[in-house]
């Protein structure tokens, strides 16, 4: 058996002050090729869960494994976040640059790209997402579904090898909807979204895992 | 209530296409010469000079006048206290109150000091975003830490504006009338308070953004200054104009 992308063991994390853990001695595996769909009532843990991995929250106790190299330090997530890209569920907390197009070119920046190539991804990432034209426009003056797909733009534009999207079709037309299901049905990567829209998981996502403050079952 | 704007900052006029660094760096020199003038001479030239430069941004003067008004708001204060408190002739004499010819005179100087900096400080740097201001100081080669101070304040001024923004739609879509009394200063107390938790928490998650983007303490900039042959007549030109000014100074320097 191949070695899993993502493994999480024994993990616990409590936020700041907050009296019950959300999750303890939490266990979870993504394997290669596998595509995932994380289900869960309000506040069980999802958005928590895809912050951890990332790096973003430390957990108490417990090991994350991913790519196969155990990451515990800040350095190590600076590796991690090359590779793999997180949608946040609120657009509003991913866009930062005053125009979707420097937006959307700052993370192949920060990858070490020359300006003109940043661009060309940029520009090419959101043609496919069909927010050509959105170039100029300022970010935090965006329609929510606008910001979402810029969002996803600035995911996609770093060509991650693993993708976590936290409720990626929140806001968005059914039109829409149905381009990101083709789109996340075209990537060959592996990915693990995080939806409470039981159609879009499943056309996209072969199982659907239950998030609870221990597992994460398949349901 | 509309997000802080950057009026000045679009267009096409030739001071909008100067290279930003060659701006920055001309008016530096011009605001600190014209800080120092003694003379009302060089003070005038310095205004000269600054309307040329206004008028090559092609501004729209309102809001030009608009930025004055604020300004000259604070020297108008001191058109009450210098010419009363600065020794010298009296020119006109009131009960305890004596108002010197010296106080005027100088309350004039900084007066037209004052505005002709502004103007100046309008016509170059504001043509300019913040954005890329920061990243021109950056290529001047300013420590990397003050760069990212300006970018960073002026990022965190929007964040902080829109969550006002937000929370003002909040209370609004539930009927929220001010009036004096206690449920009005108790709601403004949590709106000040919950700007201050939001603003922290929004900030963190665009920081938390910009990590997962590979953020690592350097701002790559798209845009590519280009010194243009423009660029070097304007640095020219403003060099002369310059070692003018220091020479009608130097002429003649001395008290009022
Ligand atoms: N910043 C925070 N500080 C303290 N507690 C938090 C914070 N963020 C979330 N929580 C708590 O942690 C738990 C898990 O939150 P999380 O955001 O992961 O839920 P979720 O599964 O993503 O829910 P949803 O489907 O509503 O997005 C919730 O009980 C929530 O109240
Ligand atoms: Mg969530």
């Amino acid at each position: 058996m191949s070695e899993p992308l993502i493994e999480l063991q024994d993990i616990t994390f409590s936020y700041p002050g907050a009296a019950t853990p959300v999750f303890q001695d939490f266990n979870f595996q993504l394997l290669p090729g596998k595509h995932i769909g994380l289900i869960g009532p309000n506040g069980c843990g999802k958005t928590t869960l895809l912050h951890l991995i990332m790096g973003l929250l430390k957990p108490q106790a417990g090991k994350i494994v991913i790519f196969g190299q155990e990451v515990s330090k800040e350095k190590d997530f600076v590796a991690v976040r090359q590779k793999v890209g997180l949608l946040f569920q609120n657009p509003d907390d991913q866009l930062f640059c005053p125009t979707v197009l420097e937006d959307v070119a700052f993370g192949p920046l920060n990858q070490g790209k020359a300006p003109a190539e940043a661009i060309r991804i940029a520009r090419e990432t959101m043609a496919k997402l069909e927010l050509e034209g959105f170039e100029d426009r300022v970010t935090y003056k965006l329609s929510g579904g606008e910001k979402k797909l810029v969002s996803l733009a600035t995911v996609l534009a770093m060509q991650p090898q693993l993708l976590l999207l936290d409720e990626p079709t929140t806001g968005l037309d059914t039109d829409t909807k149905h381009r990101l299901v083709h789109l996340l049905q075209d990537l060959d990567i592996g990915y693990m979204i995080v939806s409470h829209e039981d159609a879009f998981l499943h056309h996209t996502v072969g199982e659907c895992c239950h998030v609870h403050g221990h597992c994460c079952q398949p349901a | 209530m509309s997000p802080i704007q950057e009026p000045f900052a679009d267009g096409v006029s030739l001071a909008h296409r100067l290279d930003p660094r060659g701006k920055i760096v001309v008016a530096g020199l011009f605001a600190v010469s014209v800080a120092v003038a003694q003379t009302y001479a060089t003070a005038l030239a310095g205004l000269a000079l600054a309307l040329v430069c206004l008028a090559l941004a092609r501004l729209p003067l309102k809001k030009v006048g608009a930025r004055l008004l604020v300004v000259n708001a604070f020297i108008f204060f001191l058109w009450f206290i210098l010419p009363l408190t600065y020794p010298g002739d009296a020119v006109w004499q009131f009960g305890p109150f004596t108002v010197s010819r010296q106080g005027l005179l100088y309350t004039g100087l900084i007066t037209l000091k004052s505005n002709t900096i502004v103007i100046a400080l309008i016509a170059l740097i504001a043509t300019a975003p913040v954005n890329t201001l920061g990243q021109a100081l950056q290529r001047l080669r300013l420590p990397d830490k003050l760069c990212h101070l300006l970018l960073f304040t002026y990022r965190y001024l929007h964040v902080l504006e829109l969550e006002f923004q937000r929370l003002v739609q909040a209370l609004k879509i539930r009927g929220f009338h001010p009036g004096t009394n206690l449920h009005t200063y108790r709601t403004y107390a949590y709106l000040a308070a919950m700007l201050l938790v939001h603003s922290c928490d929004r900030a963190d998650s665009v920081y938390r953004a910009m990590l997962c983007r590979g953020f690592h303490g350097k701002f790559y900039s798209l845009r590519i200054f280009s010194w243009q042959p423009r660029d070097r007549v304007f640095g020219a030109v403003s060099l002369l104009a310059l070692a003018a000014l220091l020479y009608l100074e130097w002429r003649g320097a001395g008290p009022l």
